[in-house]
This record gives structure tokens, C-alpha cells and sequence, in this order.
């Protein structure tokens, strides 16, 4: 239903706090009447983007041009926008009536006009009848439909939805669902929604931008973003997924879990290491003890309502999680096998940690804003130097005063044998590590590096 | 034996507090000179306040302290409102220090805040008089309606004065049409708050009514009790005073308890 025609061009968008980029050259084009939705944990600058659409806030670069003209530095007021607010911010001095008529009375339209135009959005969201009451005395989902009466009634070019439903129960924000896709249809409208919620993005969108740390991380229609992530935060954010390490033999061969399989994925060149996403879906499993690619034991088996949810250790030592209409009790001995283009390949974005560092004395060497004992080298105090450590020499503490830095479990992925954890430290810098332990996102550790896998290199610029 | 005492115990509070008050009352309604002495009942004191058989000097003591009353409540609703909305609205540190600030006035003695308004006005040759009351009135009237104000605008859903930017209000017209409706309770109560204060106040007003003449009542009373005893109609006055004040407070008593049940009927 989305048309050709642009509507929006957000162009190298970028906005700082207190020198902290929140986000970070953010590039989109919306097409007239597409249903755009930007995902993200929180944090990841969804919500920035949006205000500054709105133009509650102003960006530090970039552009954004509605319908080819920068509004940028346009105020609000005078942007032909309007925006549906995650806790409704209806005005609790006026009724029903008075809230969704607030926007074409400024417009100083003809009180005529105003009343059949607010009675018809009213008509359109279901509270006709409750015109006169006061909103305070509503229920969440009445409250919301009155917010999206009040933004809809002006007929925006563009209508931005932060997290609408967000506050409602799981009934309830199912129902708000279907009908927000049905008004987008009904009004052509071009939508912009923000959300923490994979499942809605996917059920809303025609296009889902995921986001995190403020950055794009890939645009695509909702199937797109299912079936081909690019990278593992895309694959574990959007539904349920075993990541895993794996290694590209050659164009179409990957290897992973202990195996050799056949893929569709090519051109990533020979023997690199990649991750793999297969879904829980698409492992077939049977009883079979021969004639199937990999074997193992089921651990666990629960009924999702749909399918029976089962987590399966293989002879090789990986934990896959698997789901299918039939069950597998615990206990019992299983064959499993994946089709080539259900395994989807990607390119890993780091293979170890990467600092820039400087030199200190003979054994210490300073990066993440402290300084390491790191085996004696022979680079003159002051140079600057590429510190790696690989995911497995870093060693976290239960205890933070017994780290040489203090960080946070930030982000935390299961790839099959391992935990991948995303680890910021206390002055923001990340640092990734695996580790066979359980650790919390949020928990705060403190972090060791064995002075032997600190690797520094001369920095050659 | 608990509960008598517990009983005994608020009576007696009540006629401390009360006493005094009502002592007055009583011998508002007898014609004696000095107080304490019945002669028997009379409505006199009240006919002579009535009919004007006081002198002039009272009732433009009246006057004066009703209008400044009003001015300094006027002046400093507005000033603390717009005061306050600034503090709200701004960041971390800046925002403590400056609501300490707002705080100090009103922990000073009165009778610092009137020597320093005094040499204040002094210093830059201002001529004291009713301006310089009204000022001074205003001045530490102000933190009490910003303390009435804030609560209401940490109350507000922040994202209201932006829905209002977003749907084509100025932020003129988002402060009309949106801030300033919900904030209006914090800014009733600042200015009867204020309103008091100024009516009340006797130090402040002594340092920086000048020696023009200007009295208000309470600068009156006590110069006419120096004088010698106190006017026998001042006694109906503040009997008066008093019941008016006790009506204002029931009428804003029942206003907020009618406030509330009227928002579940229309549930």
C-alpha cells in the first residue's frame, strides 16, 4: 500500500548528550503511507530518532527533509506532524471532546468543521460515546484511543507512535494492534512507530529498522529482518534463534556445532570464522539413530501452547533449542537435521577486543581509561599501540573491587557451547567476552585480564 | 480512662489555642473601655465600626492592609508561578541551588528580611510608602507560591507540553492553554497563601512603610496600643477578622472534598 513517492529523507542524523553520541549517523527514506517501525532494547536511540522528527529535539548534524525541505530547526508547532505519546499526555483539564479537538482549534477553524471532524475520528476510534467525559476517569486503552484521536484529527502528513501501546495489557495491546493496522490502511497515512517489542514490529510493520547503541543495524521488510539478519544482535533480538560460532570452508560450506553443512551463503571467502543463525524451527528432529546429520539427548520439553519447546544437548557438546509439534521427552536419544537455506551466515563483527592504547612503562600498558600489567615488551613508554585480548582472556569477578575496571553486564547471547557477553565498563567502553559461566544482564563484575593474553601491537598511523 | 485522657488531652489544646480569640469575641459585644470588664451586653462597638464612629486612621489602616494584600498576592502568584515553571524545567545542579535559594527567605527571621529591605530601599533613595510595602510584600510572599506551585508541575505528565507543541500550540499559547490550567490549584492556594502572609505580616511592614503616615492594621494596633491602651472597636474588628477568615477556610475545605466525589460520579 505504500506508494513510490518519498515522503521523508532522514540524512546522516546525529545527536550528542553531554558528548555521548546517542545517535549515530542515522540514514532512512520513507516512502508515502509506508509503515515504518524502529526496534531497539532501550537505549539503542529509537526514541531520540522520533523526538527528533517531532522536533522536540535538535540534532547536532544531519538532515530531515519532509517532502524535500529541511525541518530540522522547524519547531514543532509549525511541523505538519503529529505524535501519539507512550503514556497518552492527555490534557486532564479537558474532556473527551475538548482533548481531540485541541489541535483544529488552534487552527482557528469554523466551530462547525471542528465538530463534524472531531465527531468522525471519535467515530472511527469507538468512543463516541464518551465525548463528555473527563479522560482522567478512563481506562488505558480508552485513554489511548483518545491520543490517537487527537494526533489523527489533524491529518498529519506523518503520524509518529511512541510506544503507543506499550502500557496495555497483553489482550488488549493484541486488539490495539489490529486496529492501528487497520486505521493505517484506512487512512493511508504515513506511519512512524517505535517499539521494544519484536513481535509487534513484525505483526505492524512494512519496514523494521533495528537499531542499537544508535545505530542502524538493518532495515528490511519484517520477513527480511526474520529470515536474514545480519549480524547475531539482529538474529537474537527478532525472535527465537540458536546463534552459533561457525567457520565459512568455502562459498556454500559452513561448519559448525562439530559439522559440516551445506548452505546458500557465499562470499565470505575461505575458512573465516562467521556466525550462524538456524531457528529453533527449522531444526528437524526424529527419533532416527542413523541417517540424519547430528545426534543427541533432549534436556528439556515444554508445550508453548503451539509447539513443544525443547532444548537438545549434541553428542559434540552444544546446546541447540528446538521447536516442533511433536514432543521429545527429556531423556531420550534424538536425530536432527537443517536444511541449507535455513541457515543463515553472517559476518562477525569483531573476532577479538580491540583497544587503542598507550605504552606506560616496560610492563604496564594504559587502555580503557587504566592501566595493565601486560608481559614485558620492549616498545619505548608513550608509544601508542593496538591492544587486542581475545574473548576468552578476559576474566570476570563476582566481586568488583577485585577487577582492575568495573563494568556492567550489558548484553548477553548463547552461542550453543559458550555465553557471549557484552560487558560496559564503568566509563562506557565495551569489551566482549565469552565465558562457560551464567552471569545476569545488569550484573556488575569486575574485570581481570591476564597480563599473557594482553597483545599489543604497534599503532602504524 | 485512655480515651478521656486522649480527649481531655486535644480539648485542652483547643482552648489554648482558641482562648484568646474568643475572650475577644465576648467583650466585643460590651461597651467597656479596657477589656475584661462587662458592663453588660451592648451592639455599640459594632454600630460605632459600622456607621464610621471610628477614626479615619483605622479604617484607612483597613483599607491599606486589604490592597496590599491583594497586590503583593496578585505580583507574587504570578512572579512565583513563571519562578517556578523556570526552576522545573531546569537541569540537576543549577535546579537544587537555585530551590535552595527559594528556600532561605522563608527560614529568615522577619525581622531580617525588614532590616535589609529597609536599608535596601535606603540605599538606592527610594522613597518609602505603600510601593515599598506592596515590594517587600511581594519580595518574601514569592518562595511561598513556588513552594505551592511545584508539587502541581511534578504532578504533570511531562510529554503534556509537548503534545500541546505538536499539536500547533505556541509554547504562549501551550503555557495558556495547558501548563498554567494544570498548575492552577498550586497557584490558588500560593496566592491565599500569600494573601495571608501580607495581612499577617507586621515586622517586614514596620522597616518599609516609611514615615509617611502609612499604617496597615497592624502597624496601627500596635502604635495605638502603645499609645495607651487598645481602641475598644478593634475588638468587634477582629472579631470579624477572624470569622471571615474561618468562612474563607470552610468555603476552600468544602471546594477540595466536593472536588473529588464529583470525579467518581462521572466514572
Amino acid at each position: 500500500m505504500a506508494g513510490t513517492e518519498e515522503i521523508i529523507r532522514i540524512e546522516h542524523l546525529t545527536k550528542r548528550y553531554d558528548g555521548k553520541t546517542v545517535l549515530d549517523d542515522f540514514n532512512l527514506n520513507i516512502r508515502k503511507g509506508e509503515f515504518v517501525t524502529f526496534l531497539g532494547p532501550s537505549g539503542c536511540g529509537k526514541t531520540t530518532t522520533l523526538r527528533l522528527i517531532a522536533g522536540f529535539i535538535t540534532p547536532d548534524e544531519g538532515r530531515i527533509l519532509l517532502e524535500g525541505k529541511d525541518i530540522a530547526t522547524v519547531p514543532p508547532y509549525e511541523r505538519p506532524l503529529n505524535t501519539v505519546f507512550q503514556r497518552y499526555a492527555l490534557f486532564p483539564h479537558l474532556d473527551v471532546y475538548d482533548n481531540s479537538a485541541f489541535g483544529l482549534k488552534l487552527q482557528k477553524m469554523p466551530t462547525d468543521e471542528i465538530d463534524r471532524k472531531v465527531r468522525k475520528v471519535l467515530k472511527m476510534v469507538a468512543m463516541t460515546d464518551y465525548e463528555d467525559r473527563d479522560v482522567e476517569s478512563l481506562s488505558g486503552g480508552q485513554q489511548q484511543r483518545v491520543a490517537i484521536a487527537r494526533a489523527i484529527v489533524n491529518e498529519p502528513k506523518v503520524l509518529l507512535l511512541d510506544e503507543p501501546l506499550a502500557a496495555l495489557d497483553r489482550k488488549m495491546r493484541e486488539d490495539m494492534q489490529l486496529e492501528l493496522k487497520e486505521m493505517h490502511q484506512k487512512l493511508g497515512i504515513t506511519f512512524i512507530y517505535v517499539t521494544h517489542d519484536q513481535e509487534e514490529a513484525l505483526t505492524l510493520s512494512d519496514t523494521v529498522v533495528v537499531m542499537r547503541e544508535g545505530r542502524i543495524q538493518q532495515i528490511g521488510t519484517p520477513r527480511d529482518i526474520y529470515n536474514e539478519p545480519v549480524n547475531s544482535f539482529v538474529a537474537d533480538f527478532i525472535g527465537e534463534s540458536n546463534i552459533l560460532n561457525g567457520t565459512m570452508i568455502r562459498d556454500k560450506r559452513v561448519s559448525f556445532i562439530g559439522h559440516e553443512f551445506d548452505c546458500v551463503d557465499k562470499g565470505f571467502g575461505e575458512n573465516v570464522p562467521v556466525d550462524v543463525v538456524v531457528r529453533p524451527e527449522d531444526i528437524y528432529i526424529s527419533r532416527k539413530t542413523e541417517g540424519e546429520q547430528f545426534y543427541g539427548k533432549v534436556t528439556s520439553c515444554i508445550f508453548k501452547g503451539v509447539v513443544y519447546e525443547m532444548l537438545v544437548q549434541t553428542d559434540e557438546g552444544y546446546e541447540l533449542e528446538i521447536q516442533d509439534y511433536n514432543a521429545f521427552e527429556a531423556g531420550s536419544s534424538v536425530g536432527m537435521h537443517v536444511h541449507a537455506n535455513d541457515i543463515q551466515v553472517m559476518k562477525k563483527e569483531r573476532v577479538c577486543n580491540t583497544f587503542e592504547g598507550e605504552v606506560v612503562s616496560a610492563d604496564r600498558v594504559s587502555f580503557l581509561g587504566e592501566e595493565w600489567e601486560i608481559a614485558p615488551t620492549s616498545l619505548e613508554p608513550g608509544t601508542k599501540v593496538k591492544v587486542e585480548v581475545p574473548f576468552g582472556g578476559v576474566d570476570l569477578q563476582d566481586n568488583r573491587e577485585d577487577g582492575t575496571i568495573e563494568g556492567e553486564v550489558y548484553f548477553i547471547l548463547y552461542k550453543g557451547d559458550r555465553y557471549h557477553l557484552t560487558i560496559k565498563t564503568s566509563e562506557d567502553y565495551f569489551l566482549y567476552v565469552d565465558t562457560q559461566d551464567i552471569w545476569d544482564k545488569g550484573d556488575l563484575v569486575g574485570v581481570k585480564i591476564d597480563p599473557k593474553d594482553i597483545k599489543i601491537v604497534k599503532d602504524e598511523d | 480512662m485512655k480515651k478521656f485522657l486522649a480527649q481531655a488531652y486535644i480539648w485542652l489544646l483547643l482552648i489554648i489555642l482558641y482562648a484568646p480569640i474568643v475572650i475577644i469575641a465576648i467583650f466585643s459585644f460590651t461597651e467597656a473601655k479596657v477589656l475584661g470588664n462587662w458592663t453588660g451586653f451592648s451592639l455599640r462597638l459594632y454600630g460605632n465600626l459600622l456607621s464610621g464612629g471610628v477614626s479615619s486612621a483605622l479604617v484607612r489602616a483597613i483599607f491599606n492592609t486589604l490592597s496590599i494584600g491583594i497586590l503583593a498576592a496578585i505580583f507574587s502568584t504570578i512572579l512565583g508561578s513563571i519562578a517556578a515553571i523556570g526552576i522545573f524545567n531546569m537541569k540537576g545542579r543549577a535546579r537544587k541551588a537555585i530551590t535552595l535559594l527559594n528556600d532561605v527567605p522563608m527560614l529568615n527571621p522577619d525581622i531580617i528580611t525588614g532590616v535589609s529591605l529597609f536599608i535596601l530601599f535606603v540605599a538606592v533613595g527610594v522613597t518609602q510608602g505603600y510601593i515599598t510595602v506592596v515590594l517587600a510584600h511581594v519580595a518574601f510572599c514569592t518562595p511561598y507560591v513556588v513552594l505551592s506551585v511545584m508539587p502541581k508541575l511534578r504532578q504533570m505528565n511531562p510529554n503534556t507540553y509537548e503534545a500541546a507543541l505538536d499539536l500547533g500550540a505556541t509554547p504562549g499559547q501551550a503555557l495558556r492553554k495547558v501548563i498554567i490550567p494544570q498548575i492552577r490549584p498550586g497557584m490558588v492556594s500560593g496566592f491565599i497563601l500569600a494573601f495571608t502572609l501580607s495581612i499577617d505580616d507586621f515586622a517586614v511592614t514596620l522597616f518599609t512603610k516609611g514615615n509617611q503616615g502609612l499604617d496597615t492594621l497592624s502597624t496601627y494596633i500596635y502604635a495605638d496600643a502603645r499609645k495607651g491602651g487598645l481602641t475598644p472597636e478593634l475588638r468587634p474588628l477582629m472579631t470579624i477578622i477572624f470569622l471571615v477568615v474561618l468562612l474563607l477556610l470552610i468555603v476552600i475545605n468544602l471546594r477540595s472534598a466536593k472536588g473529588k466525589p464529583k470525579k467518581i460520579q462521572r466514572i
